[in-house]
């Protein structure tokens, strides 16, 4: 599994890029895509790597994205997480900073403040909606429905209502869940 | 026009680099219900509708929306400088508590304690999210499109993507052209 060829390397890292630019909503959208070239077509990790991948990333602290480096490193070892971690961010970093650039001088322009005014709404649905689709596996089984939910009003109601750091409550819901709550 | 202003800036590509560093540090599960805690609440560095502002760019480029929004928040003060150390910040140190973690998995994960405290995370994790969408939802009283227009189109968004899970991209670029439409008709000179 660490010996990758140079031209396997490189494809690897194509194939990122590649995504990278497609990537609207986040690099876990293009997971299905990093699926089937990492396991289905090249055999280079199995599905429960895979998955265990994203499982990782998402309990560490820190941005979710940073699976795309845990599949890389179980790919190639360390070449492997910079090749995915690297082809994941450029493409997508440098067309960020033209845009915003772009935006940030025509701020005051009829375009820009349609788009912001018209994706405001849209960004806070959003927000909801993802709430709900991360909220929707414990709610849909009747062994976890009442802990979950009782976690993610608590949570609701103290983001809500103080500054307290998130932290604090994700250490509440892991002991929770470490107690068998949830 | 806002109802709080920022009434602080970063004063150095180091003062981003820590403070994204910290930030991404609480972030578990994902960062952005931080960012919007630390950035508008705590430091003031934005105000609520600049926060939804960059978010909502944010959104239609592709990318992570907190790495993009980290990018653009560095870049508006230092420069590419700015932009960087806020994105190193964002990823140097949680990378290599996730490479570590990734190292010490096998180990642990059969362990029914670690797998209940992974759930119960992901529940806070969810009622995270929705507590970032509740407390943001204020910023839409002063949108020129009015409150039934963008009710609407906020119950249209959580419809398509919660209820009938339509790709993202089709509710970005389908209804988000929409939107943005209907906000240039009403922003007409």
């Amino acid at each position: 599994m660490n010996g990758l060829s140079a031209t396997d390397l490189l494809g690897l890292f194509g194939h990122f890029t590649l995504l990278s630019l497609l990537a609207v909503g986040g690099a876990i959208t293009t997971a299905s895509d990093m699926h089937r070239y990492v396991v289905v077509e090249h055999g280079w990790i199995s599905d429960a790597q895979f998955t265990a991948s994203i499982a990782i990333a998402q309990a560490a602290p820190g941005p979710n994205m940073l699976f795309v480096a845990v599949i890389g490193w179980n790919v190639a070892g360390a070449l492997g997480a910079l090749a995915t971690l690297i082809g994941t961010l450029l493409p997508s970093t440098a067309l960020v900073l033209a845009a915003s650039r772009w935006a940030a001088q025509r701020r005051t322009t009829r375009g820009v403040r349609a788009f912001t005014t018209g994706m405001a709404p849209l960004t806070l649905g959003l927000l909801l909606a993802t709430g709900w689709v991360l909220a929707e596996p414990f709610l849909r089984d009747p062994a976890r429905r009442w802990g979950a939910l009782a976690l993610i009003v608590v949570t609701v109601l103290t983001m809500t209502r103080s500054r307290i750091s998130p932290m604090w409550l994700v250490g509440l819901g892991a002991v929770v869940g470490a107690f068998g709550g949830v | 026009m806002t109802d709080d202003a920022a009434t602080a800036a970063p004063h150095s590509p180091a003062d981003l680099f820590f403070s994204f560093n910290k930030l991404a540090l609480q972030g578990f599960g994902g960062v952005l219900a931080v960012a919007q805690v630390e950035l508008v609440e705590r430091k003031r560095w934005l105000t609520r509708d600049e926060f939804v502002e960059l978010l909502s760019i944010s959104q239609v480029l592709p990318g992570p929306n907190i790495v993009n929004l980290a990018l653009m928040f560095g870049d508006r003060h230092f420069g590419l400088r700015g932009a960087l150390a806020a994105l190193a910040g964002l990823m140097l140190v949680p990378l290599a508590i996730v490479m570590t973690l990734t190292l010490v998995y096998a180990r642990f994960s059969a362990v029914p304690a670690v797998a209940g405290a992974l759930r119960g995370m992901g529940a806070v994790a969810a009622g995270l999210v929705v507590s970032t969408g509740v407390k943001l939802i204020g910023t839409l009283r002063n949108n020129r499109m009015g409150r039934p227009l963008c009710a609407v189109i906020a119950l249209l968004t959580i419809v398509g993507i919660a209820g009938l899970r339509l790709p993202l991209v089709w509710v970005i670029f389908g209804l988000g052209s929409l939107a943005v439409a209907l906000a240039w008709a009403r922003l007409a000179p």
